[in-house]
Parts: C-alpha cells; sequence; structure tokens
C-alpha cells in the first residue's frame, strides 16, 4: 500500500539512518538515487517521484537532508509524501530543527520514532503531542532560541500574487487560518463560532456581515460530518498549540500594499529602479515589518539608495534589494529610488525576472472580515476558562512580476 | 538526566580495532548500563552500515529485560539480522512468546509488531499462538499492531495464515469498536486482497461491512482514513442509492486537512457518481464539492502538488466541468519547482476555451520569454496547442508566435516553427502570408524537428514561395547528414515543388531521388523515394493526387488518455499509477493479481432518458417497439405475392462482373517515354538500373502495378439450389463499390427450356435492404448457360427486426415460377464509408455509452500486425481512430458506421507474439455485435 522503506539521507546522497518496514526490496537499491537524481538534474526533468527499474522512490528534501521512501507497490503516492512531510514535522517537535547533527544525536529515539510512525508501510501514529507521551526519552535537542509563547491565537493571513507588470491584479485570494494555543485539563469539549455564510443564511441571520468560505480545511479533531451537517465546528482540542482550520476565500480584495516599480537598465552601465508602494487599507490600521524584496541582476554592483521612508539594504546572496519600512501607516506612498552599475562585459547566462515579493503583517485586522463570534468551552468540572482571539493579516506569496 | 551536551553521536566514534571483541564482552557486562551501552554502540555501527552479526548471541541474550529502551534496541538489531543468521533467530522465539504476555501492552505491541518482521520462515508457525492472542488483547494498541501483523505474516507465508482462519479474526476486527483497530485491520484485508485470490471470499465486503468503515471514518486517525476510503474505492455498491449514500458521507473528508484523505475521498466520490444519474441534482450537486477540494491542494507542499496535478489532469479529463471556471488556480508561480509548471501548463491546455484564451494567452506569452529552456518550450508548444484548440483564437496565437520568433531566442523559434506548421494544417490557406518572416529564419534552424516542419511548410506552400526551390536545395548540399526526419521531408517537399512547377525543378527533383533511392542505405527513405520515382514516371496526375493529397486534418486535442485507461485510472487516484498514468500491471511485478480496476456501470435503477431516447432513435436496435418474431410462412408469402412483379420500373441492367480495372500498361509504357524522359532529361541513366539492383521499371511495376481489389467480396456460395427451384441454380455474394451495396449473383440454368423475364424482392429486413434495379436479361438465358447480375441495393426499404439480424428473404420470379431464398448478408456491406469518427467524438460517445454494453471476444490466431490489421479493416470502413502502444501492446480504437447510423466502437487489443486478439465493443445497439465480431473473424483471416 504505502512504503515499505524510509531513509534519511545527508547532502551527498549517503544513509544517516533507515528503516526497511517491508523487507521487500533490497536496501542497497539506495545507493542508486543520488546518481539517478543527478542525472535526472541534468536531464531538466526533476520529478519529486523517480523510477528505477520496479522501484519506485519518493524524496522531498528538507534543510540538507534527503527523506527518500522507496516502493515496489502501486503505493498511495499522496499519503508517502504526507507522511514524509509528516516525519520532518514530527522530527521538528522533537529535536526543534532537523539536521545532519539532529539525526547523528538522536539516532536512538528516531529508531523509536520510526517504529511508532509507521507499521508495514502504513502509516500509524504521526502526532508528535500524542508520541510524546509515551516515547518520553529526552530528545538531545539543538539549541535553539526558545520562541515566545502564544496565547490562543487567530492568525490570519491575505494572499495576494501575481501582479502584472502593468497593473492588473492576475489572481488573488484570501488563505487564512485560525491557531490555537489551548491550555485546558480534562476532556474538553469546544464549539467555535464564526461568522459563517452558510451558517448564517441557514439559520435566518443571512443580512448580517458574514464571509463566504470557498474552501475549509480541519485538523483532525474536528468532526467533519457534523460540520457538513449543520456547519458547528466542534471539537476536543490536543493541548498546546495547532492549527484548528484553514480556509480559502476567493472575494477579490485591493493589495494591502500596492508596489509599482519602474526599471530602466542601460546595457553594460547601469540600472535604475524607482519603486513605489502604497498602503490600500484604512488609516487607522498599520502594517508592520513591511520589507519589500526587489531582484536586481547578479553582477550588479556599487549600490546607492534613496528613500522616502524606511531603509534599503543590498543583499548580494538574494541578488536583491530589501527595502524595509518598520511601520506603515494606512492610505500612505513611499518612494525608494536605487541606482546599481553594471560591468561593461556582460555575463553569458541568461537571468530570469523573478517578482518582486512583498512582506508585512497588519495586526488586529482581518482582510476577509472573519470574526470568532464565540468559543464555547464545555467541561464536566465546569471550570471557568477565558478564551482571548488575537487578528493578524500577513502577506502571503505576494508577487508581483517585473518587465 | 543526561546534560545536553551528552548526544548519542559519541557512540559512532569507536573506530578502533578489536571493537567487536570489546563490544562482546561489554554486551556480556553485568551492569545493566555498560549493557545498555554496548546495545547502542552496536545500533550505532549498524547505521553507519559496519556488519556487527557476529554479535547476533550477544545481543539477543540482552532480550531478556525490563528495561524498555534496551529491548527496542535488541528488536531493532534482530529485525536486521535475523535473516542473515535464521538459525540462531530461533533463540529469541521464547522470548517473544513471552513479551506477548507482558502486563505493559506497550511490550506486547512490540512483541507482535517485531515477530512480523523477522521474515525467517522456520519461526513463523511458532508465532501464530502469540498473534492469535493479540488480535483478542483488551488493550486497544496491541490490536491494532497485531492485526498489521497478520499482513506481514501472510506475506510471509500466506497458506500458513488462511489455514490458521486469521482471516476470519481479521475480518472480526473490522467490528472493533475502536476506529484505529478498524482502520489497520482494513489495511491488513486490503494488502491481503492484493496478493491472494482465494482470501477474496473470506474477507469480501458486503454493504454491512462498508456501513461499520463509514462509521469508522469519522473517528480515527486521518491515515487510517486514508485506509478505509480506499478500501470503499474497491467497492462497487449494489445499486445507486447505495453510492448515493456512500458518496454523502465520505463526502465531508472534502474538508480534511491532510491531502491524502482528501485525493481518497475525490477517488470514491469520482468512481461512485459514475452509476448515478448523470442529470440528477445530486449528480450536479457532488460535482461543484469537488473542486474547492481540489483547488486547495494547489497550496500544499510542492510534490503533494504534483501528485495533485497528475490527477487533476485525469480528472479534467473524465470530467471537464469540474475545473473549468479555476483556470487562474494553475497560472504558473515565480517559484514553482519546474515539475508543477509544466504540470500546470498541461492542464491550462486542457482547460482552455474561448472565453479565457485571452487570459491564457496573456500567459503562455510571458511564459515564453522565462529562462528555463523546457518550460520555455513547452509554453511555445502550448500557444500552438491553444490556436488549434480554439478557432476564433487562432489569429491571436499566430501573431502571439509571431512576436515571439521576433525575439531570435533559438530555441524559441524553432519550437514557434513547428507549432505553425500544425496550425497550417488545421487552418489551411489562412495564415500563410507569414512565410516569409518564418523563411527568414532559416538558417538558424538546427533542430531536427524544426529544420523538417519549415521544409514541409515551404513544399507544402511552394507556389507562393517565388525562391522555394533554391530554398530547398540549400538544404540538399548537406542531405546526407541530415536526420532521417528531414530527409524524408525534403524529399516529399521537392516532389511537391515539381508538381507544383514541374518547368524548372527537374534538376532539383532528379537530384533527391538519386539522393534518397541511391545514396541512403535507410530503407524507408529508399522506399518512398523509388515510390515518388515510379509515381511521376507511370502517372503524373496519379502522382499529383497522391502527393498533394488533401491532409485529414488534426485533431485538436493531444496526449489524451484513451477512455478504457483513463476510467481505470480513476480508480487508482492519488496512486502511482495515476500520477505514471499506466496502469499498475505496467509497473509492478508479477506477485499481486492483475485485477484491473474499472468504473462501475451505470445503475439501472436510475431512469436514465439520455439512454431511452437513444434507443427510440435506432429503430433497428429496439426490439421492444418492433416485431421481433419472423413472420410465419403464410405471411411470407403474402407479403411476396403482393410484390410488384410486373415489368421492372427500371431500366435493364444486365452487368458483366465488372473485370478489373482497365489495364495500364500501355499508359505506363507512354509516360515512361515522355514523362520520365522529360523528367530525368535525354541521355540520363534510370537511377534503378544505375544501381543494378534488378529493381528495375518491371520489377517497379509489378509492386506498384494494379490496385488490388481491397474490399473483401465473399466468394460466391449457392443461395438456390436447381432441384429447388425448377432448374434455375442461383448462386452470390455480397459486395459493396462506392458506397453502394451490390448483390452478385450468378444465374445457372440447368433446366431444359429457356428462361425470361426474372424480377428479384426482398422481404421487409433489419436494414431496409431494397433493390434499386433489376434483374433482366437482354437474351433469354439459354439451357446450360450462365449470366452474372448485379443488383444494386438502396437501404431506404422498409424496416423489420430480423433474426439473425443479417438474415434476408428474398423471392425471385422468371417465366416458370417464383422461388424463396433466405442468405445471411455479410455484415461489413453495411458499414459506410464516412464512419471514421472524430477522436473527440469518439472519447465522448466512448464515455457515454454505459459499461454494461461493453462486450468483450478474441479473435484467434492472427497472423498480422497491427499496422496491416488497420489497412484491411480499413479497406472495410473499419475505421482506426487512434492507435496507442499501452506497455508493449497495440490498442487500435476504431469505429463504424452502419447503413441505418448505428455506430459501433471498437478497441482491438495486440499483445506483441500472442496472434489472439482481444476486440472489444461498445455501441448504444448490442444486436449488431454478432456481426460485426463476425466480420472481423472474417476479414482478420484473409490473406
Amino acid at each position: 500500500m504505502s512504503a515499505s522503506a524510509v531513509f534519511v539521507l545527508d547532502v551527498k546522497g549517503k544513509v544517516l539512518i533507515c528503516r526497511n518496514y517491508r523487507g521487500d526490496i533490497d536496501m542497497s537499491v539506495i545507493d542508486k538515487f543520488m546518481p539517478l537524481l543527478m542525472e535526472k538534474e541534468e536531464e531538466g526533468v526533476v520529478t519529486p517521484i523517480i523510477q528505477h527499474g520496479d522501484n519506485t522512490f519518493f524524496y522531498i528534501k528538507y534543510n540538507n537532508l534527503y527523506l527518500v521512501s522507496l516502493t515496489k507497490k502501486n503505493a498511495n503516492v499522496a499519503m508517502v509524501f504526507t507522511f514524509l512531510h509528516k516525519i520532518v514535522q514530527v522530527f521538528c517537535e522533537y529535536f526543534k530543527e532537523l539536521e545532519e547533527e539532529s539525526i547523528r544525536d538522536n539516532f536512538v529515539i528516531i529508531y523509536e520514532l520510526l517504529d511508532e510512525l509507521m507499521d508495514f508501510g502504513f502509516p500509524q501514529t504521526t502526532d508528535s503531542k500524542i508520541l510524546q507521551e509515551y516515547i518520553t526519552q529526552e530528545g538531545h535537542k539543538l539549541e535553539v532560541a526558545p520562541r515566545p509563547p502564544m496565547a490562543v491565537t487567530n492568525a490570519v493571513s491575505w494572499r495576494s500574487e501575481g501582479v502584472s507588470a502593468n497593473g492588473n491584479v492576475l489572481r488573488s485570494e484570501i488563505v487564512g487560518a485560525v491557531k490555537m494555543r489551548v491550555y485546558l485539563s480534562g476532556m474538553p469539549e469546544l464549539r467555535l463560532g464564526l461568522n459563517d455564510k452558510v451558517l448564517f443564511e441557514s439559520t435566518g441571520r443571512g443580512k448580517s456581515k458574514s464571509v463566504e468560505l470557498e474552501d475549509v480545511k480541519f485538523h483532525q479533531c474536528v468532526r467533519l460530518s457534523r460540520f457538513e451537517n449543520d456547519r458547528t465546528i466542534s471539537f476536543i482540542p490536543p493541548d498546546g498549540e495547532f492549527e484548528l482550520m484553514s480556509y480559502r476565500l476567493n472575494t477579490h480584495v485591493k493589495p494591502l500594499i500596492w508596489v509599482e516599480s519602474v526599471i530602466e537598465r542601460h546595457a553594460h552601465s547601469r540600472v535604475e529602479y524607482m519603486i513605489k508602494a502604497k498602503s490600500q487599507f484604512k488609516r487607522r490600521s498599520t502594517a508592520n515589518n513591511v520589507e519589500i524584496v526587489i531582484p536586481v541582476p547578479m553582477d550588479a554592483d556599487s549600490p546607492k539608495f534613496k528613500t522616502t521612508s524606511g531603509s534599503c539594504k543590498y543583499a548580494p546572496d538574494q541578488n536583491a534589494v530589501v527595502w524595509t519600512i518598520k511601520s506603515f501607516p494606512g492610505g500612505k506612498e513611499y518612494l525608494m529610488r536605487a541606482h546599481f552599475g553594471l560591468p561593461s562585459v556582460a555575463s553569458e547566462e541568461s537571468e530570469g525576472r523573478p517578482p518582486i515579493h512583498v512582506r508585512f503583517e497588519i495586526p488586529y485586522f482581518t482582510v476577509s472580515g472573519i470574526q470568532v463570534r464565540y468559543l464555547k468551552i464545555i467541561e464536566k468540572s465546569g471550570y471557568q476558562a477565558l478564551p482571548w482571539v488575537r487578528y493578524i493579516t500577513q502577506n502571503g506569496d505576494y508577487q508581483l512580476r517585473t518587465q | 538526566m543526561k546534560s545536553a551536551k551528552m548526544t548519542d553521536s559519541k557512540y559512532f566514534t569507536t573506530t578502533k580495532k578489536g571493537e567487536i571483541f570489546e563490544l562482546k564482552a561489554e554486551l556480556n557486562s553485568d551492569k545493566k548500563e555498560r549493557k545498555k551501552e554496548a546495545v547502542k554502540k552496536v545500533i550505532a555501527s549498524m547505521t553507519v552500515g559496519k556488519d556487527v552479526s557476529a554479535l547476533f548471541p550477544d545481543v539477543v541474550n540482552c532480550m531478556q529485560t525490563d528495561n524498555l529502551e534496551l529491548k527496542k534496541l535488541v528488536y531493532l538489531y534482530l529485525m536486521n539480522y535475523a535473516k542473515s543468521q535464521p538459525d540462531m533467530a530461533i533463540m529469541a522465539v521464547n522470548t517473544f512468546v513471552k513479551d506477548c504476555d507482558d502486563s505493559n501492552p506497550l511490550i506486547r505491541a512490540l512483541a507482535v509488531r517485531t515477530m512480523g518482521c523477522i521474515r525467517v520462515d522456520k519461526i513463523t508457525e511458532y508465532l501464530c499462538e502469540p498473534l492469535r492472542k493479540c488480535l483478542k488483547d483488551e488493550d486497544p494498541y496491541v490490536r491494532k499492531t497485531a492485526a498489521v501483523s497478520v499482513a506481514k505474516l501472510h506475506d510471509i507465508n500466506a497458506q500458513l495464515v488462511e489455514d490458521q482462519g486469521f482471516l476470519d479474526l481479521l475480518k472480526d476486527l473490522l467490528s472493533d469498536s475502536n476506529p484505529m483497530v478498524v482502520a489497520n485491520a482494513v489495511a491488513a484485508i486490503s494488502e491481503i486482497l492484493e496478493t491472494s485470490q482465494t482470501a477474496h471470499q473470506a474477507l469480501e465486503m458486503n454493504s454491512q461491512t462498508i456501513n461499520k468503515l463509514l462509521t469508522a471514518l469519522n473517528e480515527c486517525t486521518e491515515w487510517g482514513q486514508v485506509f478505509i476510503l480506499d478500501a470503499i474505492a474497491n467497492y462497487t455498491p449494489k445499486d445507486d442509492r447505495e453510492a448515493q449514500s456512500i458518496c454523502e458521507r465520505v463526502a465531508p473528508r472534502f474538508a480534511h486537512a491532510n491531502a491524502a484523505v482528501v485525493l481518497s475521498a475525490v477517488k470514491v466520490v469520482m468512481k461512485l457518481i459514475e452509476m448515478m444519474d448523470q442529470s440528477s441534482e445530486f449528480t450536479t450537486n457532488m460535482i461543484k464539492k469537488l473542486a474547492p477540494p481540489l483547488v486547495t491542494l494547489l497550496s500544499t507542499e510542492p510534490e503533494i502538488q504534483y501528485v495533485a496535478l497528475r490527477n487533476i489532469n485525469l480528472i479534467v479529463q473524465k470530467r471537464p466541468d469540474i475545473l473549468k471556471q479555476e483556470m487562474k488556480v494553475f497560472f504558473v508561480k515565480y517559484n514553482d519547482p519546474i515539475y508543477v509548471k509544466l504540470e500546470k501548463l498541461d492542464i491550462m491546455i486542457r482547460l482552455t476555451n474561448q472565453s479565457n484564451i485571452a487570459q491564457v494567452l496573456a500567459e503562455l506569452k510571458e511564459y515564453a520569454t522565462e529562462v528555463d529552456v523546457d518550460f520555455v518550450r513547452k509554453s511555445v508548444r502550448a500557444i500552438g496547442r491553444c490556436a488549434i484548440k480554439v478557432e476564433a483564437a487562432a489569429e491571436r496565437c499566430v501573431s502571439t508566435l509571431l512576436d515571439l520568433i521576433q525575439t531570435k531566442v533559438n530555441y524559441v523559434v524553432q519550437e514557434a516553427i513547428v507549432v505553425i506548421k500544425d496550425i497550417f494544417r488545421k487552418y489551411p490557406n489562412k495564415y500563410e502570408s507569414i512565410i516569409a518572416t518564418l523563411c527568414e529564419n532559416l538558417d538558424t534552424l538546427d533542430e531536427p524537428e524544426a529544420r523538417a516542419s519549415m521544409i514541409w511548410i515551404i513544399g507544402e506552400y511552394a507556389e507562393r514561395i517565388d525562391n522555394a526551390d533554391e530554398l530547398l536545395e540549400s538544404f540538399l548540399d548537406g542531405f546526407q547528414d541530415e536526420n532521417t526526419q528531414v530527409q524524408l521531408q525534403l524529399l516529399t517537399a521537392i516532389v511537391k515543388l515539381f508538381l507544383k512547377r514541374p518547368t524548372d525543378t527537374q534538376e532539383l527533383v532528379q537530384q533527391v531521388l538519386s539522393l534518397a533511392t541511391q545514396d541512403s542505405d535507410n530503407p524507408d527513405l529508399r522506399d518512398r523515394g523509388y515510390i515518388y520515382w515510379r509515381l511521376l514516371s507511370t502517372d503524373p496526375a496519379a502522382a499529383k493526387e497522391v502527393v498533394l493529397a488533401e491532409k485529414p486534418l488534426i485533431s485538436e486535442e493531444t496526449d489524451l488518455i484513451e477512455p478504457t485507461l483513463l476510467d481505470e485510472l480513476i480508480c487508482h487516484i492519488s496512486s502511482l499509477a495515476s500520477v505514471y498514468h499506466k496502469p499498475p500491471t505496467a509497473f509492478v511485478e508479477g506477485r499481486s493479481i492483475v485485477m484491473r480496476k474499472a468504473l462501475p456501470p451505470r445503475s439501472t435503477s436510475a431512469g436514465s432518458p439520455q439512454g431511452l431516447t437513444a434507443v427510440a432513435e435506432q429503430p433497428a436496435a429496439a426490439p421492444q417497439t418492433q416485431h421481433t418474431v419472423i413472420p410465419g410462412a403464410d405471411s411470407l408469402i403474402g407479403d411476396l405475392l403482393d410484390m410488384d412483379l410486373g415489368p421492372p420500373m427500371h431500366q435493364q441492367q444486365f452487368q458483366q462482373t465488372p473485370a478489373a480495372p482497365p489495364a495500364q500498361s500501355s499508359g505506363a509504357i507512354d509516360l515512361l517515354g515522355e514523362g520520365l524522359d522529360s523528367l530525368l532529361g535525354s541521355g540520363a541513366p534510370l537511377p534503378g538500373d544505375q544501381a543494378g539492383s534488378g529493381l528495375g521499371l518491371a520489377g517497379l511495376g509489378d509492386i506498384f502495378g494494379v490496385p488490388q481489389t481491397t474490399f473483401y467480396v465473399p466468394p460466391q456460395e449457392v443461395w438456390l439450389p436447381a432441384a429447388k427451384a425448377k432448374g434455375l441454380e442461383i448462386s452470390g455474394t455480397f459486395t459493396r463499390r462506392n458506397g453502394v451495396i451490390q448483390m452478385e449473383m450468378t444465374l445457372h440454368n440447368k433446366a431444359m427450356q429457356p428462361m425470361t423475364g426474372f424480377a428479384v424482392q426482398f422481404n421487409k429486413n433489419s436494414f431496409g435492404l431494397i433493390p434499386s434495379n433489376q434483374v433482366e436479361l437482354k437474351v433469354p438465358l439459354l439451357p446450360s448457360q450462365t449470366a452474372n447480375v448485379t443488383i444494386n441495393l438502396n437501404t431506404n426499404g422498409p424496416v423489420l427486426r430480423m433474426d439473425p439480424l443479417t438474415n434476408l428473404q428474398v423471392a425471385i420470379k422468371n417465366n416458370i415460377d417464383v422461388f424463396y431464398f433466405a442468405i445471411l448478408v455479410p455484415m461489413h456491406v453495411m458499414f459506410v464509408e464516412d464512419g471514421e469518427m472524430d477522436k473527440r467524438v469518439f472519447l465522448a460517445t466512448w464515455k457515454d455509452i454505459p459499461t454494461q454494453n461493453e462486450v468483450q471476444s478474441e479473435i484467434k490466431d492472427v497472423q498480422h500486425n497491427a499496422d496491416t490489421v488497420s489497412q484491411k479493416l480499413r479497406n472495410n470502413n473499419i475505421f482506426t481512430i487512434a492507435k496507442r502502444n499501452v506497455e508493449g501492446q497495440d490498442m487500435l480504437y476504431q469505429s463504424v458506421k452502419l447503413v441505418n447510423g448505428i455506430w459501433v466502437l471498437m478497441e482491438l487489443k495486440i499483445q506483441p507474439g500472442n496472434p489472439n486478439f482481444t476486440l472489444s465493443l461498445k455501441s448504444r445497439a448490442v444486436d449488431v455485435y454478432p456481426g460485426i465480431q463476425q466480420t472481423y473473424d472474417i476479414i482478420l483471416h484473409q490473406g
């Protein structure tokens, strides 16, 4: 049905750790993986699935590691890939960071985890919170700065992408998520109320302000059939932080931060950029940590910048200029000019025209208009719990094509 | 507590000599902690690939411990080395048995899980009892682990598992109170069913078990849901009502965060809506529900997106409506990996239509200026596909392509020229004005396909390109170094040019013919050269007809998956097969049972209005509206007596069976004198002679001489013996010429008196056959003389369904009496010339005809290859619409149209080395099947 074996390889293709789940393959086949991958890369036909005789490799790359699964059967590919990504997630939650070193440092517990995660090629328990209850050995965590704790959080991200050079929005959609951080004892039953249009219409509140969710995805704790029946989001949450749901809206919205660019290329001498950024949201909101990443040619040199607000930094490793504006109130417009020298001999390689990326977040604001109307907590012992909701809008995959 | 700095990596550091010896000592140490450290070192060595199998007995000795961590490590070691040390593995059995009785469920589960991974035949039977116990364990964690172990054991020794009654125990677990246990039992069952035929009876799913599974679906883990959904996808409900209720309960899974759950749910629904009334509200709603989850899959990790896109590619071919509004989500993003980009492009083209073409074109143009060569090429090609698909946008596509040619980027130009050739073919006489621009780029073309395309364009439009001869000549210099496709194209192009402008291109054509026939080792090229040469020398008019013939239209959709394979792949959504677009048998080897999956037939309990109208349109195939019994003898005579046997209304036509077409030999000689001499110029030796191959003109004449009648005419047989007709013997056969069915008869007068006044009439018959002219002999048929008579038949006569369908009752009259006889008309004379169905229509029709109408039969012992077969069938108006090679076997898709408008679709499967072909028929009128099968049988066994 799915994986015969799972391997973790280093960047050169050497096996760091592996687990043979079905005993139906020759484990040494993995030595063919890296040469095959390189061959495919050379031919320009890379896919995440590589066939080799009657074996098929599935792989994902994470940091400097390859996670490879091997099968001889007509495996459920979607399941294998979601499983490989899940392994990464579990390892990350166990060791904070997943890389070559953390594999070596924790090989005993990794063997234990591999034993619990999958049996005979069937994924089993992959929820690290549950795993941590009985795979109790203390993992050797890489020392990573602790993250600030969050209370029950509702994060909404906003996304628009592919704004074309002549100023049309090619495609935009809103992708949001409700994230929770739960510290409750016992077996609490939770119910979350949103201003969901379908729910409002079915209960005769069609006129109230509501949002139409195009597609919703729920954490596995949510009772899906209940939602299908009467749109009630009811669940028994896992403890700690998790993503309760994600949703997608097709509502067309004005890009919150609108960027226009004029690029003048004078071959062999210089290139000049004129970037205009405009905030198209209400004045009382403010976008924080706005970063506009403008790609520049690889061989550009001697940068010069001028801005009306914020600061500019040339990031040669990314071949880009990063224009940072710490605080960008609604209804404002800022300008930036950049000037680069170009070498008189043009490089042989042609470069693509990467898009401009924009990153930002706007607290206390949801572009979708989604609201948490209530969060009910029902627990037998009847304790009092205080839910707290925070809204935030973030950029999604926001790209602007350049000429 | 260890300090944070003390990591496992220290176990990897021992590399000194005598390591094994040292480890051995440590493993046998009395101190628990030291033992554990030693085992860790052993595992570390194993991890880096060192052989530590020599320590087997020492490690197994550590197995009996109450330290869970240590036990796990020892078990891990066992799994790795048991196979290489089968004799010693038996030492572990006792501990396994004991651990399966441990008070800690974790240890019980660990033991039962590891046992199954020890693939040593010898110890398998010892594991049965502990496994049986664990299947009934009080702890669900143990039961769910034991369920999987049944599948493991089955993989090692299927017979043992089935004999020991484990299948029933496994089936019992489907009713377990814990959903995780149910899910693993389902997974194990699916696994066993894949490999064991005998297990099918024991594990067959019925509606009750499916019901249990659907209940468990709501409560189990995401992976369990996948197992359950995949199992449900293998079940075929008994009717559409059950299918509908399964769909209703599966659809909420579309909202699951796990992409695998979503895709498996999509698979179930895609399969089950096949069974339902397609026009019902339920079906429409279900189809609407499919789109959002499919779109959301494009926000997942790129690898999963790739899987989703490959599946969406299948889904939009099966049901184009689902995503027709969602074009934009398939727009390519700058940071998409190349494999995602290419798949998105493919789907964009499939979804292109008149309403979104402008957007699509703008996108494609953008993509065509990117830097990734493969992606750019595919984008340019996509523009060409758009032009061919959406006629209204063809002009815009062409101008976009011209813009791209102006960029002078070499591979863009070449790719553009290849697609422009197709556009020219699709829309002749429309865009030729751009030829001049194309010709400017002649020198830069270095890829064979682009060169061949350009040469084709020059040849095809030679009359509009003033310097076509110069252009083509420029290619001739390096003729020998060109790729074969370029050579072939150049040969054809120059011949075309010669036929269009014979006056000034003789030298050129002579040159290319000589290059092709004498200087080439390539048989294809030589053959084509000889054919042209012979054609030109014998009959320039025929040459024109052949070389400049109107070309068949090119199909607007490319890369469509053939319908039966598509249906099969729909049943494999989210599996490897759906990504490869190949059936599992093409890449999974041997052991599993070959069970091809097919979509379920539309349920009969749903009144399908389409089905009814289809039947009503075809009276011949609708027994319920017609009398099905053959009229009794009385009524038959009555009918025949009614018939007008008076003087025939038509001018008497007496035809000798046509002789072979007028011999061409004299003409050929003439042309040889004139045509060839003028072609080759005086004094030029004949290429054939020069080659001294013996393939002179005479030889060629044999090869290309008088065309044979290729339509199959069965030999004449006696229809009416003389004894039954007062001395008149009639033998005959049927044929079809120029679209007319002809009855050919030989009348033999075996009586003592001359016969006159012949007339013929038919009773009502299935295909409405009716004579359109009469038998009239200018002179009386004298005793012992014979006369050949041909009667043209129309098909607009009265219709009555006969049994067998091709039964024809004939009455023939002469001056002596009226005689009756019945004959069977060979079915293939009813096949009309315009029976070549459009590819798209074929696909749609194939899908539309319910699966229960599909009938398979075998044609035994055919000695021809696919090409000969399709030629033979084509000669008899059975048209091959597409040919596909699937896992080495040829699949021919064919269509036939009968005189009464009934279409029959065929799939002919030819496996290499197997003389038995498989024929699948699909038609709304199943009554015609025997006739069609018979026809194939006869035609394929001719010559």
